[in-house]
């Protein structure tokens, strides 16, 4: 427990500065809040830049798959500051739950895909759904499959090249693949044009089984641990470029002939709001380096899944707290397109019900802290 | 771990401390009382390894005060309870390292053998948060300095030898310029010390009135007028005591989680899931204490150290009030409101109606949350500082 160090590592550093610089001159938030007006904004550029030449598409996958064989610590890093810009990239669907799944069931050919950046995927289950069960029929033939049912509300399934659907718990578990062009993936209008949702249908659909019985169950609960803990990354990078944007801006905006950070009211908000997010990024780093320990073999899944499920209900609540403060120390400007805070507010809002809210994290974590119900 | 793994790792100041505790330990022998044992532990270095030499310490950095901890358990050396002269550990001790000379930093040994206890003369009923208002005069005469006032909350004062005084020298100028720091013998006449009944019942703390007490002149910490600098370095060590260093689940939410468990009758589950929440609030809270402390340990002291104090205040607060709410009828059972003094400070060690009360000082001592809060808002944020009518003002012109 108390040998988990929570300072950060050079690598992790060198790795911050080079997402935050590429996001920055790729992906500012004009580009970001550009989604909302045309959903069909040109994001290749982009993708080409994380996934490709920055190697984020790979960052997940083991050395000996050609992969970068990073730790979900890096992982963490590069969620952060995707969070701190809003970023429009599918590195939590693709790169990190739908690869966690392909490598750990063995879909090497799909994996090389996914690492090259050739390809992009997506789990078609319900943003919602804290389990990743896509809830359709899978029919299974040997290592075909046929798949049926509708799925609304699936993150990033439009534009996604492959759909891993996930049927059953348990000794009953499948995981399968769908090509994209074998399903319909409706994208609408979503709180959070920066992460779209699109409901996805099967009918018919042919599928290539990944995995089956426990292997696939395995499969599911670590890419649930590790993408928990990295959207709590995710979440906490929202919160904290939030508050510097709530921060800045009271030091600047002058009400009354002073600047309103200087009235205690403001000021005192603004500590509590300082303590909330500091402590949730002690908590994130703390459950991100507890996944890189269990990866390496030096810790249990039960406590990388107690520590994600503690970082993901506490920083997808504080999350939200702190872009609803930010824009409200904004005032009037806080409810205008030309600022950014609408685009922290949505993503804020749109994370927290992602793999279940925080209600829902908190009666999953009640059994494994022995503190239950009935 | 074998012997030469150990000798592999260790720095030169890792070894110093090694080093001292191997002597020290040599030195100790199974007839001493626990005072000289405790004396043994000074004369080697070990009181606090960050010290000078001669004073108690190494002069080893700060950071090595956990890994000398860890050395002296293993050598089988105890070190003094600190909770029995907390003031002196944790509060004179730091500021009399730093500010006093030879002949006061003599009282250092006294303070770790337990000889010497010591209590803190702040706080006044018109000096609580805003210290530097502070009223007791201390004048000037052929001895010393004749103090006259009144202080209040003092914890412990009933049992204390020594006292940390904050005293007005200067009238004339500025509250914050008038103010001198001093050593009190709470044996000398004139210390009269009356128990102040508190809300749980008992008698934590203190009204101290100080009539006619003569101060010799060399009990004086630094120089006349250094006082409000030099209790800020008592109270940045007393903030930095608090925090840090719980294992998962410790202290309060313990006492809570537990109630919860024994309790199946009373479980409801907005009840439920308001514990789980606060099981989550303080695991955070005690992740950001354990990176304040790798900070620390690190060499990059954070700012983290208020916001653990404010964290702890809030989380305890709401902790007690919901142990009351999962006991029942019970929770309103109460054990004595008889006046007492406290033997211990430990919260746990009775009824939840206890820990509810206690637990609301906890955002009053060592500076109120709302203090607390300007100090993150300024310190830390950077913000601008309350606005105040009283700086450029003599002492004596200030409306009271």
């Amino acid at each position: 427990m108390t040998d988990i160090d929570l300072l950060p590592s050079e690598i992790e550093e060198d790795l911050r500065d080079s997402i935050r610089s590429l996001l920055e001159s790729k992906s500012d938030s004009a580009f970001v809040a550009s989604l909302y007006d045309d959903p069909d904004t040109d994001t290749s550029a982009l993708d080409a830049a994380w996934a490709e030449e920055l190697g984020l598409a790979a960052l997940l996958v083991p050395e000996e798959l050609d992969g970068a064989g990073a730790t979900i610590s890096e992982a963490a890093v590069v969620s952060e500051e995707i969070g701190r810009a809003v970023a429009p990239v599918r590195f939590f669907s693709s790169a990190v739950v739908a690869t966690t799944l392909a490598v750990r069931l063995g879909a090497t050919e799909l994996v090389e895909r996914l690492a090259a950046g050739e390809a992009f995927a997506a789990v078609a289950c319900p943003a919602t759904s804290a389990t990743l069960d896509s809830g359709v029929t899978v029919v299974e033939s040997g290592e075909d499959a046929v798949v049926n049912g509708t799925v609304p509300g699936v993150i990033e399934a439009a534009g996604a090249d492959e759909l891993i659907v996930v049927s059953g718990s348990g000794d009953d578990t499948i995981v399968a693949s769908v090509a994209a062009a074998d399903a319909k993936a409706e994208a609408f209008l979503t709180l959070d044009q920066s992460r779209r949702l699109a409901d996805v249908t099967f009918a018919d659909a042919p599928a290539r089984v990944l995995g089956r019985g426990a292997q696939a169950a395995d499969a599911v609960r670590a890419a649930t641990v590790i993408g928990r803990t990295i959207l709590a990354a995710e979440q906490y990078g929202v919160a904290q470029r939030s508050f510097d944007l709530a921060l800045d801006y009271i030091k600047e905006r002058r009400q009354f002939g002073r600047t309103i950070g200087s009235y205690q009211a403001i000021k005192h908000r603004m500590a509590d709001l300082w303590l909330a997010v500091s402590q949730a990024g002690a908590a994130v780093t703390y459950a991100a380096r507890v996944a890189s320990a269990w990866q390496a073999g030096e810790e249990t899944i039960e406590e990388a899944e107690l520590c994600s499920l503690v970082a993901g209900s506490y920083a997808s609540t504080v999350a939200v707290n702190a872009a609803e403060e930010a824009l409200q120390m904004h005032g009037g400007n806080g409810m205008t397109w030309e600022f950014p805070l609408h685009l922290y507010l949505k993503r804020a809002k749109a994370d927290e019900l992602i793999l279940g809210h925080a209600a829902a994290q908190r009666r999953q974590l009640a059994p494994l802290i022995d503190i239950t119900l009935d | 771990m074998s012997t030469t793994d150990i000798e592999q790792e260790l720095t030169t100041e890792q070894q110093a401390v090694v080093d001292a505790v191997n002597a020290a330990a040599a030195a100790t022998t199974a007839e001493m009382s626990d005072q000289e044992k405790y004396g043994v532990q000074f004369d080697h270095g070990l009181a606090w390894v960050n010290f000078p030499v001669g004073d108690g310490g190494l002069g080893v950095s700060t950071s090595l005060r956990e890994f000398a901890a860890d050395q002296m358990t293993k050598a089988g050396l105890q070190p003094p309870p600190r909770g029995s002269n907390t003031i002196g550990f944790g509060m004179a001790a730091p500021t009399i390292v730093a500010y006093g000379n030879e002949e006061q930093r003599a009282v250092l040994r006294k303070i770790y053998t337990l000889e010497t206890i010591f209590c803190q003369l702040f706080s006044e009923p018109g000096a609580g948060s805003d210290l530097a208002a502070v009223a007791t005069r201390a004048v000037r005469n052929e001895d010393g300095y004749l103090i006259n006032g009144q202080k209040v909350w003092t914890s412990s004062a009933h049992n204390a030898d020594m006292a940390i005084l904050v005293a007005r020298t200067d009238t004339e100028v500025p509250k914050h310029q008038g103010l001198s720091y001093f050593l009190l013998d709470m044996h000398a006449p004139g210390v009269e010390v009356r128990g102040l009944r508190q809300i749980t019942g008992e008698a934590e703390f203190n009204e101290v009135f100080l009539t006619d007490v003569q101060i010799p002149a060399g009990y004086m910490l630094g120089e006349p007028g250094q006082g409000w600098k030099i209790s800020n370095t008592t109270l940045n060590n007393e903030r930095v005591a608090i925090g840090g260093g719980n294992p998962r689940e410790g202290g309060m939410i313990a006492q809570v989680a537990k109630t919860w468990r024994d309790n199946p009758e009373y479980r409801d589950p907005l009840l439920h899931d308001e514990l789980v929440r606060l099981w989550v609030e303080v695991e955070a809270s005690r992740m950001m204490s354990e990176r304040l402390s790798q900070k620390l340990a690190a060499g990059q002291p954070g700012p983290e150290g208020s916001g653990a104090k404010l964290a702890f205040a809030t989380n305890n607060q709401l902790l007690s009030g919901l142990e009351i709410a999962l006991s029942g009828v019970d929770g309103l059972r109460y054990d004595t409101y008889e006046m007492r003094r406290p033997v211990e400070h430990s919260m746990t060690g009775r009824i939840p109606g206890y820990r509810y009360l206690r637990a609301k000082g906890n955002s009053i001592e060592g500076g109120t949350s709302e203090i607390i809060r300007n100090i993150i808002a300024e310190r830390v944020l950077g913000l601008p500082g309350e606005h105040r009518v009283d700086k450029d003002v003599a002492f004596k012109d200030l409306p009271k």
